[in-house]
């Protein structure tokens, strides 16, 4: 139960994979005192009388994720993470909070990692300096899910905007997450999008986690927006149904679910655990493990759509979206 | 930690009995899950109790034989942190533990310490208030017939919590109860945390029951709900046992 945040400092074993970012870290004269990947055994002793002497690499230490409830509760991450532990000796504790939560206990220091599902917050979080190093994932996507007599009439849709105009003109139950998730925010850009202001009685904000809503959903009749992820792995204990497919089924393109993962910025935090996280990011976007990710099914249906390895390069993953240097705009 | 040790060494059994019984109701734990849910909500709440405890006690005990101006007002302040919601005093904990907060550099975040300091700021005001009424309802003249008999002021004590044994007792149970049955402070704190392959770390079983609940499965929430239950009447039976066996004795 001990943890080593700050005692990474020979990072030999991960040096690999970190020289490819190390050169880009701040260098605040806290941990940062490392080239990656030099190879020599220089002990830095800036722990603080900490004697935390690692001489090899990052075993035993802790690697603290902040994560979303829905990719959490698919039992995704238990299932790829013994991988990772086993090959770095570490261990990851995976904390599930909602995608702003994720992003806020990260912006305080608390995590080293965050992985969500909210690019404007992901955005955000990198102009703000406080994530670096942000690539893009894996997807799924949202559906809108309702009971199957489907009183607004949505079914078949093709705009998930008007399906959502058709729930609310028709005054039908609407569950909402109403609690600052990625799964919300999508729901509340949808709404905009659609040019229709939640209210009223049919509007019901949970503050509750995505299985939570779906069981409300459930129980009261009612729509809700959900990923994909979720509403599979939760699919036998509830009679709700899809009424508006996401993208991978054709759906609208507005209905994708796209995960980032992000480094803390050790030139803001400087406990952060840099080097692990890296290491990270590069095991959990290799080849391998995306293909694991792949593989990782529910009710025998795939949940996740690994994106991060393609030939192609794709620049806009690495920065705040529509960013470019010549705008000046950072 | 021996104590740590000696807490988990029971739920091994307590998992082997709980698996069996899981799935007669379709229900399925990995292995050694509910047994470390239960070491991790043992551990963190038994530890709070006993460091609350040896604040408590003996400051009721002092309340309670003082007389001093504002003694009433410390009385209500006692009694109100008994209403203390477990959310709020997660935030000023998290906020203490946190990486930016006063405590920061001691890297408490997502642990059992920082539950357990969360804990023992719940647990403290219900052990003083109940313990501060038992001593308060102790009969003066038990008082006075220590002092008669050349009693110091430790002796005075002593008589007095061997007077007020019972209330005590009652009142280290409220703060167990209230220890281990809240949920809000221990999921802000300790992140619910559990490793790969299903083993606690900073998970408890209220946490376990509100994550369960939270992916709807809610036949799992109330087999968890069923052992923490189990649990508490096991633990209030053990200290009622052993109470009777103090006085026999």
């Amino acid at each position: 139960m001990t943890i080593h945040r700050r005692g990474f400092v020979a990072a030999l074993g991960t040096g690999a994979v970190v020289s490819t970012a190390g050169c880009s870290s701040g260098d605040t004269g806290g941990d940062g005192d490392q080239s990656a990947g030099s190879g020599s055994d220089e002990t830095d002793d800036e722990t603080g009388g900490e004697s935390t002497d690692e001489s090899v690499g990052v075993a035993g230490e802790t690697l603290t994720l902040t994560t979303t409830t829905s990719t959490y509760d698919t039992g995704l991450l238990d299932a790829i993470h013994t991988d990772f532990e086993e090959m770095y000796g570490v261990t990851v504790d995976a904390v599930a909070q909602g995608t702003g939560a994720a992003l806020e206990t990260a912006r305080n220091g608390d995590s080293d990692i965050v992985m969500v599902h909210a690019r404007g917050l992901e955005d955000e979080f990198m102009r703000n300096g406080y994530g670096v190093n942000r690539r893009d994932l894996m997807f799924n996507d949202f559906v809108i899910v309702g009971p199957e007599d489907d009183p607004a009439g949505i079914q078949g849709t093709s705009s998930a905007t008007d399906a959502l105009t058709a729930i609310a003109d028709a005054g039908e139950p609407f569950v909402s997450r109403g609690d600052n998730s990625g799964t919300h925010t999508k729901e509340l850009n949808l709404w905009e999008a659609a040019g229709t202001d939640p209210g009223g009685d049919w509007y019901q904000e949970t503050g509750s986690g995505m299985g939570e809503a779906l069981n409300i959903a459930n129980q009261q009749g009612a729509y809700t927006l959900s990923d994909r992820g979720t509403f599979i792995s939760q699919r036998s204990e509830i009679d709700l149904t899809i009424l508006v497919q996401g993208p991978i089924e054709d759906g609208p393109e507005i209905l994708a679910n796209p995960y980032g993962i992000m480094a803390v910025n050790p030139g803001v935090h400087d406990n952060a655990n840099y080097d692990l996280a890296m290491a990270y990011i590069g095991w959990i976007t290799s080849p391998a493990v995306q293909e694991a990710i792949s593989e990782y099914t529910a009710n025998g249906e795939q949940l996740f759509f690994p994106e991060a390895v393609s030939a192609d390069p794709d620049f806009q993953q690495y920065v705040p979206e529509g960013w470019s240097s010549e705008s000046g705009d950072a | 930690m021996p104590f740590e040790a000696t807490v988990q060494s029971v739920p091994a059994l307590l998992d082997a009995a709980a698996g069996p019984a899981a799935s007669l109701l379709g229900v399925s734990f990995r292995d050694g899950y509910v047994g470390s849910i239960i070491a991790v909500s043992l551990y963190v709440s038994l530890t709070a109790v006993a460091l609350s405890t040896l604040v408590s006690v003996p400051a009721a005990v002092a309340i309670g034989l003082a007389e001093f101006p504002g003694k009433g007002f410390v009385k209500s302040v006692v009694n109100t942190g008994m209403g203390f919601p477990s959310v709020v005093v997660g935030l000023v904990v998290l906020f203490a533990v946190s990486n930016q907060g006063p405590l920061g550099s001691l890297e408490l975040i997502f642990t059992r310490e920082a539950m357990i300091m969360s804990q023992f700021v719940l647990a403290t005001p219900p052990i003083t208030a109940i313990s501060l009424a038992a001593v308060s309802g102790v009969d003066d003249g038990v008082r006075d017939a220590a002092r008669v008999l050349g009693g110091t002021r430790v002796d005075v004590a002593l008589v007095v919590i061997k007077e007020a044994r019972y209330g005590i007792a009652t009142a280290v149970l409220a703060g167990f109860g209230r220890a281990i049955s809240e949920v809000g402070s221990v999921l802000i704190v300790g992140g619910n945390i559990t490793s790969a392959d299903g083993i606690s770390k900073t998970r408890t079983l209220t946490t376990a029951i509100q994550l369960e609940a939270r992916q709807g499965q809610y036949e799992t929430a109330m087999v968890l709900g069923a052992v923490l239950v189990a649990l508490v009447l096991t633990v209030n039976a053990i200290v009622v046992r052993f109470g009777d066996r103090g006085v026999a004795g």
